[in-house]
This record gives C-alpha cells, sequence and structure tokens, in this order.
C-alpha cells in the first residue's frame, strides 16, 4: 500500500443569522415565525411601488453587538443593491451590504483554542420563503410555487469566515460557538430547524503544506450541524477523489442531499448571477456615533468563552469540559455556580446540569435553583443513588417540590450500610467464580457485582457504596 | 382664479368647495377629449372630498390653506385603492392599499385631488407620447406635445382643468412640461418633499413638484407637500421651506449669473427670451453676469448612465408574481420574460437595457462609476459657481413645444430637450420654469432659475420678479 498524498482541508463558513428583533428591517412589522402566511407583510416589505425603506435601529445595534462579540471592527457603512430576479424576493433586489459592510475584521476562538478568522459579518435583509407544490411523485397535475413574505425583510447578519477551517469536526465547532454566541448576546434564538440560522459552507483541498487555496465548491442546503459535518466530509472525499484521479475541481454551487448523503451540482461559475451592486439610494449612510459604539461595547453580556472559563474554574475541572460546555451553551452557569458554592459536588451539579436539566428542556430561569442544589448535595452525600436523583430532579423540574419530600414520597432511601453489606457479601457468595476473578485483579468485574447488587436491591443502592464495600471484602475485610 | 383665491373663498365661506369642484369638472368636460391631460378624473371622490370640505367650513373648521382646491396628481404617485398606472400597462388593475404622504399632504391641507394625470410611461420621456394611453396635447396648440414626463398635469393646470398639480421630476419632467405649457414648475431640493408613495424610476433622482398657475401658487403648494418624512430615509430634517412670505421681496442686489455653456443650441426665440429675462431682472435690480459651469455638458450623458441603472433595478419589481400584469407561461422565468415584454414600451425597455449594461460585471466602473464621479465634478462645479453668485438662469428648454411625432423615431434628439434640466437633478439643488413670453408659432417659453441646495426662498423670491416683469 502506497501512503496518499497529505491534503489539507480548506473551510470557509459564511453563516446567516435572523436577528432577534421584534420588527423588520426596513418597516414594523412583526419579524415572528410560524405565523400564518403573508400575514406580517405591508407596502415596504412587499415592496410595492412607491413604498421606501427605513432602516431600524434596533437591527443596527444587534449587528453592532455580533460584530463586537465577534472582536470585528465596528464601521461606517452603506447599504447596495444585489440584484436579481427571483418569486420570494419582493423587489427583484435584496438590499444588502457589499464593500462598505458595518462588521469587519474579527475572529471566533474555538474551544479548544484554535482561532477563526471573520472576514465580515455584514447586514441584509432576507427573502421570502418559496414552497413547491407538486412537484414529486405527481407526473399529472399542476405544478406550482407558494410564496410567503413573512420572512421577506426579516434583518439577517452575515457572518463570513476567513478560510480557515481545517476539519469537519472544527467546522461544526465554529457554527456550535457562533451559535453560543449569539444566544448570548441575545442577537438571534440562532435555531437552525425554524431557518434563523443558516450555514452555506466554501470547501476545496490542496496538498498539506501548499500555500494557494485550491478550487471551491460552495456548498448550500446545510440545515443542520451535523449536515454541515457530513457534507463537508463528503465533499472532501469527492474533491481529493476527483484530484487523485488528475481531475479538476470545478468553482461551482452544490446542493447537499441529506437523504442521498451526497452533494450535487446546482450551477458553475460560468452560469453565476451578474447580481449588479449598487449602492442602495433609497437609505443613507450608516454612522454609528463613537458613544454608540461604547455603549454595545459596553453592553456586551460575558462570552461563552469568558463563561467556560470561569464555570471550570470554579468547578475545578478542565476548561474544554464537555459537560461545561454544554451548561454554559444552556445558559446555566449561574445554577452550577451557585450549586457548588453551596457545598454541592461540583461534577455531579455539572452532570446533572447538562444531562437531566438539558433534557427536561426548561428555560434556566424556570430552574428552582435551591432544589436543584438540594439534589445534588443529597445524591453527594449517597442519600440517593444517581437513579434516585436522577428521577428525583426530574420531578423538580417537571413541577417543582421539595426534593426530600419528593424523595421520601417515593420511598427513595438508600440503603443504610449494614443492610447494604449484608446484601453485597450474599451476590459475592452467590457468585464464587467472578469473584475470584475480581480477586486475582479482573477490576472490571466491579461493574458485574454493583449490577448485581442494584438487580437485588431495585436501584436502590449506592454504586460508590457498594464498590466501596466490595474493596473491603477483596482485602479481607 | 388662483388657487390661493379659491382657497380664500372657500375658507371664508363665500364659496363652496363643491362648486368649484363642479365648475373644474366642467372645463374637464369640455376638453379633456381633445387633450387626454387624465388618465382618470375622480369625479365622485372630487365632490365627495369637497362636501367634506364644505362641512367642516360650515362647522366653523379651517380646512387648511388650499381648502377647496383641486389639484391633478401625477399617475405615478400612489393613491389608496384608486388605479395608479404610471402610464403602463404592466401596473394594469393595481390599486396601491396606501396614499403617498404629499397625497395625505395635500388632503391635510384641504385640497381634493381632482384625477390622476397621464404621463410618459414610469416618467421616462419628454413629450407624454410614451405614455401606454396615449399622448395628452399641449392646450395651446393640440397639435403638440405638452412636454414630459409630466405633461399631463402640466397641459391640466395650462388648460384650466386644475389651478394645482403635482408631478415628479428626475431629469427635468416638472419644469420641461411646464415651459411648453406656460405654466410655473418647481423642483425642490432633494429631500424637500417625501418621496414615499411616489413610484421610483431614478431614486436618488427623483423629486415630486408642483405645478401652478402662478408662483404663488407654486409656493403654497410647495409648502404644504414638503418637509421632513419618516417614511424616506433620504427627506430632510425640518419643516418646509417657507417661501410663499417672500415672494415680494424683489431681485435687489442679487447677484445672477447667466449659465454660459447652456446658452448655445438654443432656438432663436428661446434665445432672446432669456437675454430679455437677465435684462428684466437687471432692470428689477439684479446684478446679472455671465457664470460658468464648465462640466454642465456632461450632465446629459452622466445622466442616462444612473437614471438609467437605477431605472434598471427599480424597475425589477414589475415580475408578474405580485400585481400588475401577469402573462403566464411554461415556467417561472418565460412567464418573466412574457410579462415585461408585454407590460413595457420600447423607451422602458430601452432605458432597463441600458441600466442593466451600465452596472454589469466589468462595465460598472466604464459606466456607472464613471457618471457618478461626473455627477461629484458638477456638484463641485456648480458650489464654484454659487461662491459668486446667489441663483443662475438659463432657458429651461431648447425649443417650444413641437409636433406629436417630431422626435418619437430619435431618442437621442428627445434627451436633448432635458439638457438645461437635467443638472439640477445631479446637483440635488432646487430650480423653477416661470413663463416668459412665447417663441415660434405663440408657443411659451420657459425660462429656468437655479439655486444651491435649500435655495428655495432666494429661488422664489427672483420667480415671482421674473413672473412680475414677463411679457403679457
Amino acid at each position: 500500500m502506497t501512503a496518499a498524498p497529505a491534503w489539507e482541508t480548506v473551510i470557509g463558513l459564511e453563516v446567516h443569522c435572523e436577528l432577534a428583533t421584534a420588527t423588520k428591517l426596513f418597516c414594523g412589522c412583526p419579524n415572528a415565525f410560524g405565523d400564518e402566511p403573508n400575514t406580517n407583510v405591508c407596502p415596504v416589505c412587499l415592496g410595492l411601488p412607491g413604498s421606501l425603506p427605513v432602516i431600524n435601529r434596533r437591527a443596527v445595534e444587534l449587528a453592532m453587538t455580533v460584530g463586537t462579540a465577534l472582536r470585528c471592527e465596528v464601521r461606517p457603512s452603506i447599504f447596495h443593491r444585489k440584484n436579481y430576479f427571483y418569486p420570494d424576493m419582493p423587489k427583484d433586489y435584496q438590499v444588502s451590504q457589499y464593500d462598505q459592510p458595518i462588521n469587519v475584521g474579527g475572529h471566533l476562538d474555538l474551544p479548544d483554542g484554535t482561532r477563526i478568522g471573520v472576514t465580515r459579518a455584514h447586514m441584509e435583509e432576507d427573502t421570502g420563503k418559496t414552497t413547491h407544490v407538486g412537484e414529486s411523485g405527481r407526473i399529472h397535475g399542476a405544478d406550482y410555487a407558494l410564496v410567503d413574505y413573512n420572512r421577506a425583510g426579516v434583518p439577517l447578519v452575515e457572518i463570513v469566515s476567513e478560510p480557515d477551517i481545517r476539519s469537519a469536526d472544527d467546522a461544526r465547532a465554529y457554527v456550535n460557538e457562533l451559535r453560543a454566541i449569539l444566544v448570548a448576546i441575545g442577537a438571534s434564538d440562532a435555531r437552525m430547524e425554524e431557518g434563523s440560522l443558516r450555514i452555506d459552507a466554501n470547501v476545496s483541498v490542496r496538498p498539506a503544506g501548499s500555500p494557494t487555496l485550491g478550487t471551491r465548491a460552495e456548498i448550500k442546503n446545510l440545515n443542520s450541524v451535523r449536515s454541515l459535518g457530513r457534507a463537508v466530509d463528503y465533499e472532501v472525499r469527492r474533491q481529493i477523489g476527483l484530484l487523485e484521479a488528475g481531475e479538476k475541481v470545478v468553482q461551482e454551487t452544490r446542493h447537499w442531499n441529506e437523504d442521498a448523503g451526497r452533494t450535487s451540482s446546482m450551477r458553475s461559475k460560468e452560469e453565476a448571477y451578474d447580481y449588479r451592486y449598487f449602492p442602495e439610494p433609497d437609505l443613507v449612510p450608516l454612522e454609528p456615533s463613537g458613544e454608540w459604539r461604547d455603549a454595545v461595547a459596553a453592553g456586551l453580556p460575558p462570552l461563552p468563552a469568558d463563561r467556560r472559563r470561569s464555570l471550570a474554574a470554579a468547578a475545578g475541572v478542565a476548561a474544554d469540559d464537555k459537560a461545561v460546555a454544554t451548561v454554559v451553551a444552556l445558559g446555566l452557569d449561574d445554577l452550577v455556580t451557585a450549586a457548588v458554592a453551596d457545598g454541592a459536588d461540583a461534577r455531579l451539579a455539572l452532570n446533572r446540569a447538562a444531562n437531566e436539566v438539558a433534557a427536561a428542556h426548561v428555560a434556566a430561569s424556570d430552574v428552582d435553583a435551591s432544589a436543584f442544589t438540594a439534589v445534588v448535595r443529597m445524591e453527594g452525600d449517597g442519600r440517593l443513588t444517581s437513579t434516585q436523583a436522577k428521577q428525583v430532579l426530574a420531578e423538580v423540574l417537571a413541577g417543582g417540590g421539595d426534593p426530600a419530600a419528593i424523595a421520601r414520597g417515593r420511598g427513595f432511601e438508600a440503603l443504610g450500610a449494614d443492610a447494604l453489606s449484608g446484601v453485597v457479601d450474599q451476590v459475592v457468595a452467590d457468585h464464587p467464580g467472578e469473584w475470584a476473578r475480581f480477586r486475582a485483579g479482573e477490576a472490571k468485574l466491579a461493574g458485574f457485582f454493583v449490577g448485581q447488587v442494584m438487580a437485588a436491591t431495585k436501584g436502590q443502592a449506592d454504586g460508590k457504596a457498594v464498590t466501596a464495600r466490595l474493596r473491603e471484602l477483596a482485602a479481607g475485610g | 382664479m388662483t388657487a390661493l383665491e379659491i382657497a380664500a373663498d372657500v375658507r371664508a365661506g363665500r364659496r363652496s368647495a363643491r362648486s368649484v369642484v363642479e365648475a373644474h369638472l366642467e372645463a374637464i368636460a369640455a376638453r379633456e377629449p381633445e387633450l387626454h391631460a387624465f388618465n382618470l378624473v375622480l369625479h365622485a371622490d372630487a365632490l365627495g372630498e369637497a362636501d367634506v370640505i364644505d362641512r367642516r367650513v360650515a362647522a366653523g373648521d379651517d380646512p387648511g390653506p388650499l381648502a377647496g382646491v383641486p389639484v391633478a396628481v401625477k399617475d405615478n404617485l400612489a393613491t389608496r385603492g384608486i388605479p395608479t398606472t404610471c402610464g403602463s400597462r404592466i401596473l394594469n388593475g393595481w390599486r396601491p392599499p396606501y396614499d403617498a404622504t404629499v397625497v395625505i399632504r395635500l388632503r391635510a391641507a384641504g385640497a381634493v385631488v381632482i384625477g390622476k394625470t397621464n404621463m410618459d410611461e414610469f416618467a421616462m420621456g419628454s413629450s407624454t407620447e410614451n405614455s401606454a394611453f396615449g399622448p395628452t396635447r399641449n392646450p395651446h396648440d393640440p397639435s403638440r406635445v405638452p412636454g414630459g414626463s409630466s405633461g399631463g398635469s402640466a397641459a391640466a393646470v395650462a388648460a384650466g382643468f386644475a389651478p394645482l398639480a403635482l408631478g415628479s421630476d428626475t431629469g427635468g419632467s416638472i419644469r420641461q412640461p411646464a415651459a411648453l405649457c406656460g405654466v410655473v414648475g418647481m423642483k425642490p431640493t432633494y429631500g424637500v418633499v417625501s418621496r414615499y408613495g411616489l413610484v421610483a424610476f431614478a431614486s436618488s433622482l427623483d423629486q415630486i413638484g408642483p405645478f401652478a398657475a402662478t408662483v404663488a401658487d407654486a409656493a403654497a403648494l410647495l409648502e404644504a407637500i414638503g418637509g421632513h418624512d419618516p417614511l424616506d430615509s433620504t427627506s430632510i430634517a425640518g419643516p418646509p421651506p417657507r417661501v410663499s412670505g417672500v415672494l415680494g421681496d424683489g431681485v435687489e442686489g442679487l447677484r445672477v449669473g447667466v449659465v454660459r455653456e447652456l446658452t448655445g443650441g438654443l432656438d432663436p426665440d428661446v434665445s432672446a427670451r432669456l437675454v430679455e429675462a437677465a435684462a428684466a431682472l437687471a432692470g428689477e435690480g439684479a446684478k446679472v453676469d455671465e457664470a460658468s459651469v464648465p462640466s454642465v455638458g456632461l450632465g446629459l450623458s452622466a445622466y442616462y448612465l444612473i437614471a438609467t441603472a437605477e431605472a434598471s433595478s427599480n424597475l425589477a419589481r414589475y415580475d408578474g408574481v405580485r400585481y400588475g400584469l401577469r402573462v403566464d407561461a411554461d415556467d417561472v422565468t418565460a412567464m418573466y420574460g412574457a410579462t415585461r415584454a408585454a407590460g413595457f414600451g420600447a423607451e422602458v425597455k430601452r432605458r432597463i437595457m441600458l441600466g442593466t449594461y451600465a452596472l454589469s460585471a466589468g462595465y460598472y466602473d466604464a459606466y456607472y462609476g464613471q457618471a457618478q464621479r461626473v455627477r461629484t465634478l458638477l456638484i463641485r462645479d456648480f458650489e464654484a459657481a454659487y461662491a459668486q453668485f446667489d441663483l443662475l438662469l438659463s432657458a429651461t428648454s431648447p425649443t417650444t413645444a413641437f409636433p406629436l411625432g417630431a422626435k418619437s423615431d430619435d431618442p437621442l434628439a428627445m434627451y436633448l430637450s432635458d439638457v438645461c434640466t437635467i443638472p439640477s437633478n445631479l446637483a440635488g439643488h432646487p430650480a423653477v420654469s416661470v413663463p416668459f413670453g412665447t417663441g415660434d408659432g405663440g408657443m411659451p417659453v420657459g425660462i429656468q432659475l437655479y439655486a444651491p441646495a435649500l435655495g428655495e426662498p432666494t429661488l422664489f423670491r427672483a420667480a415671482a420678479a421674473l413672473e412680475r416683469s414677463a411679457p403679457r
């Protein structure tokens, strides 16, 4: 087997993020997802003849917040018109920013410390949404399309990364981190399933060490972080395959097909639109004052990276701990920090927050912090087994109540030391073969004995206490 | 009767708004079939609005400075529930769900909208022959054009169909037809009048302005429609310019420069009137001298790149998807093509193609970019001229009204009609055309005054002086 040439993957991401404003970018219509089609519309966002745009100050402020959080320079900017015909675009041009965007030259640090450059984060308006009806599965019958303009004119920030990303994993990490930032600063709900966060990936490969970029393909229709990872992996394999076969990668836009697990060509560079950008004459330049920029910077909440660092420090765990990342992403860091400060075991508090609280899908603000602390402490003290603690916590999260009372009500009292020792001794006596092997050093059999004890006590034993008793017995106690 | 006289009578209860509207509807009935100034006359609506005014007067209210005055409104200004065609088939059946800001302000001043006036399609033209609904004719000689693109509004005032009218001026579309029809027509400083509800031709050049039989009436109409509008981002902050109060102030001591570069290529009669107008202002005490705006001759070329580029984008929305004409076809792209082919006239298509080309990748710098540089140069030249002069003077149009069809087959000759008016659109400055005698065939001649940005008070002061000294 000959060594394959080493290829380096180069990825740049364009992330479209809908800003969480009350109203649209250029009119007073509600910016809301999921409403009855074509109800949140007016002459302006329908582009009716004679209507004119007026910029939404809050959208500008949120765009500045995004730029500030991504360590960009927030600059005076202007809008351009991007001209092309599409039925879901009411004016047949999109008001966007082109060569003078509001935010330029920032960066985002992945949780592992890798720094990804952010070229720009510019403002633009969203388009409407086209639903094609009768396209598949029906040979006869009318093909038609329905257009919903509720989304037309919703404010977007397009965040364009430098081609600094080197793997599908890092691409996913970038998007996850970006989402966490956008949510943390209140700029967006960043829900990919609702389209409030949308990703296009520019992917190319080059021989490792090459200073020049390979020909890239732009991949569209990435509807989840998982799709992004799969599509990048697929595309990298495809491009390497072409190059190793002596063929060329064509610069083009490719469509990710989630079901087929592959990308396919949408349009080549030659077929690309000429957008005929020119300055939007209906809007005036945006020139945010120094005071406004300072106020935005001063109002920026702690970012996820900072919060992960403080939480990890408070919990005494590594900064790249997975549970720490989850807890911060869900905004549960205050909950965990408070529990730890109140004497709860840090590891347990992190895990219960990252797993059980996360699974309950409750808002951070709706979690009863003292009840959470109480459950974690009971588990830490051995008063509840982990199984019991999870059940009590689930009940606390679902309806509230006093954890001690819930535990009593369910008959959850971890077996006392004497009763437990009795059960452990009995289990050991019942399995002499396994016991001999365990004593001979086959440590993994500890799990077997814990399982047997759990079965015998219907889960009421504390696993740690069982392990301790096993060691005691093995040591000849 | 002037608009101000009518309003005074209606406000004082000496005359009913209904009788005013009825009298104008009679004038329309008598000559409209011949002239075709309107795309739509709002008989019932106008009478209804008049009755409301009369009830308010009877109740002791003051309906406003234009109480009971009929106003003809160009058909590119949105009127709620009333067809707004822009002189195009492509807006077939469209009724705006809203009123333009100027229409709201007209009603707030007590005026009555009497009809929607004919125009060159999407304001592209200088003769009103490019209307999809047939040409408007000049009331002074129906064999001749009224000018354009606001030819219907100019003709309506000249024919006595309405004392006041609104037009839009992108490259002279108010001033040139005003000159050719012998009425006053004024283009305000860009941003003085809200464009909200004006169907865009070229957004950075378009401005709504008044037509009237007298300078004083034009001043009153400007004051009614001007002033900041939060719905137009390019609208200037502050109240409308105060112009009515300065009309009697005279031109004593004002420095007026005749633009040397615009004195060539004029009809001899027009040229003679320009000389007389300059002399008349001098006779009133103005210091008249020759002025130079070296780049003014480049204006026409720059204009036809900038205006068409913006138009190519502004008119993209007429695609058959949401409103107006739709010509069905096999797929959406074919539908776009069929709809736009059937809906737009030749001149509109010509300009969309020109503008699309000017913005295309690889040509942008040579065309659109270069035109914007010319615009900057022109503004600088105007600034230099205004360091020496308070006002500039030229003819409004090189010719008097020409016969229908005379220039229809020669777009370039038609474009040249606007050579004197275009520079103030590119600069964003105000300008006014005042009737000043007649020329070839007894047709009216208009003389144009320009002022720097927000120079409306000085502009109207001089316009009133010119009006007073005009040959009768």
